[in-house]
């Protein structure tokens, strides 16, 4: 009986935060997604990104985002076609149960830079 | 100089060549990210499988004692995502007296609430078992001040110091900004009262974009910050009186290759805090460490 009070809330917790099944991408809150990049298209921002790409990232996502062993590939169609906001989205919100921190310490701008970087991968 | 910290700096230059050496050997690095704090904790959580390598110095002169030199060495390990896992170990050189190793401490945080919301709370429990020659100063709980620091080696070693340390991490981000706020409960596992502290502190980056290309000196890989800590007393006599209070302005410089030097001078606010203290510290994070050795192992 103990057992199911403490779960009780426990369970409420989890469902108020969100930690729901599917990808990360496939969690994205609809008002999300229609945030616009205010990068999009920079040459520069793209460079920026690929350089924090490489120091945040690269660990669990591979080099060129082609994925490792704990972390899926980026260089895929569900990445390449994703609204902007949605990536950026995930990048704030991270996923705990899969693994992947929030990287909402990073500044939005920077932020935006890697998903202008993650939008040029070629799948 | 006095021989006690001669010998420090000896054996720190010595131990300082082997973390370079140690370093080289590893080829993935990734930036801290925990910001220019000494004392205060963000709820950045450490990325799994990452391992950050931190040295946190404290050094002060009180009027009333001698010089002295307390570290803290720190390896911090992210578990899981939302579980950080985290072992010191502590030591101090006190001029004219001695070079000590204090003791250890292992903490844990958790965060229980996925994603990023307007304040994000991480739990965080520790243990420690350290004397009372202890001059890292991580914290400052209860009554904690100036006579701490002060006491001569050889008696302040005596005191044991097993204890139990929770803290409500509170962290936001921001425009920019970030913004941790620490409530501390401590316990002597001995027949003590619970103490109680905080920690407050902001910070930002110096430029909000990454400029495109590599360097050191960008303004982006600078934080400036503050923060300002202190005790609440005991259960028994819960207020200001007789607490001790810092406020201490931070920097942090990241360079590229993931070493990240901060800075913070602190300033004592009541007649029980130690006038003047400076930190200094120097981190480092291995990403992805468990892999690196596990790829060099299956090399062989």
């Amino acid at each position: 009986m103990k057992t199911r009070l403490f779960a009780v809330p426990v369970f409420a917790l989890l469902a108020a935060a969100g930690w729901r099944a599917g990808t990360p991408l496939e969690r994205v809150p609809a008002h999300a997604t229609s945030r616009k990049n205010p990068l999009e298209g920079s040459e520069a921002a793209r460079r920026a990104g690929a350089k924090i790409f490489a120091r945040e990232c690269a660990a669990c996502h591979g080099a060129t985002g082609e994925g490792g062993d704990k972390a899926p590939p980026l260089r895929q169609p569900e990445v390449h076609d994703a609204p902007a906001g949605a990536i950026f989205w995930v990048l704030r919100n991270g996923s705990l149960k899969r693994g992947m921190p929030s990287f909402a310490h990073l500044p939005e701008q920077q932020r935006w830079q890697i998903v202008t970087y993650l939008k040029g991968l070629e799948p | 100089m006095d021989q006690n910290l001669k010998g420090k700096g000896r054996s720190g230059r010595l131990g300082l060549a082997a973390i370079t050496g140690l370093l080289l050997l590893l080829p993935r690095v990734s930036q801290a990210a925990e910001g220019p704090f000494f004392v205060t904790y963000t709820h950045q959580m450490e990325e799994p499988g990452n391992l950050e390598i931190t040295t946190k110095n404290l050094t002060g002169a009180p009027e009333v004692g001698n010089r002295f030199l307390g570290s803290a060495l720190e390896l911090e390990y992210g578990a899981k995502a939302w579980w950080t896992t985290e072992f010191y170990l502590d030591g101090q050189a006190t001029s004219s007296e001695s070079t000590i190793f204090t003791g250890y401490r292992w903490e844990n945080r958790f965060r229980p609430i996925p994603g990023e919301h307007w304040i994000n709370p991480v739990l965080y429990v520790e243990f420690e078992n350290i004397n009372g020659a202890d001059k890292s100063l991580l914290e400052v709980v209860g009554n904690d001040g100036l006579e701490d620091l002060t006491a001569p080696n050889a008696e302040a070693r005596m005191e044991k110091q097993r204890e139990i340390e929770a803290k409500l991490i509170l962290g936001s981000h921001f425009k920019g900004w970030t913004v941790a706020e620490n409530l501390i409960a401590e316990k002597n596992l001995g027949h003590k009262p619970f103490e109680f502290g905080y920690a407050v502190a902001a910070s930002r980056p110096v430029a909000l974009a990454a400029r495109p290309e590599v360097c050191n000196f960008c303004p982006e890989n600078f934080q400036l910050g503050v923060e300002m800590y202190g005790g609440l007393g005991t259960n028994a006599s819960l207020g200001l009186r007789e607490t001790s209070h810092y406020i201490a302005p931070t920097v942090a410089w990241a360079m590229a290759n993931g070493t990240e030097f901060s800075v913070s001078p602190g300033f004592g606010l009541t007649d029980t805090s130690a006038g003047f203290l400076l930190r200094f510290g120097v981190s480092y994070e291995i990403s992805q460490f468990g892999r690196v050795f596990r790829n060099r192992g299956g090399r062989r």
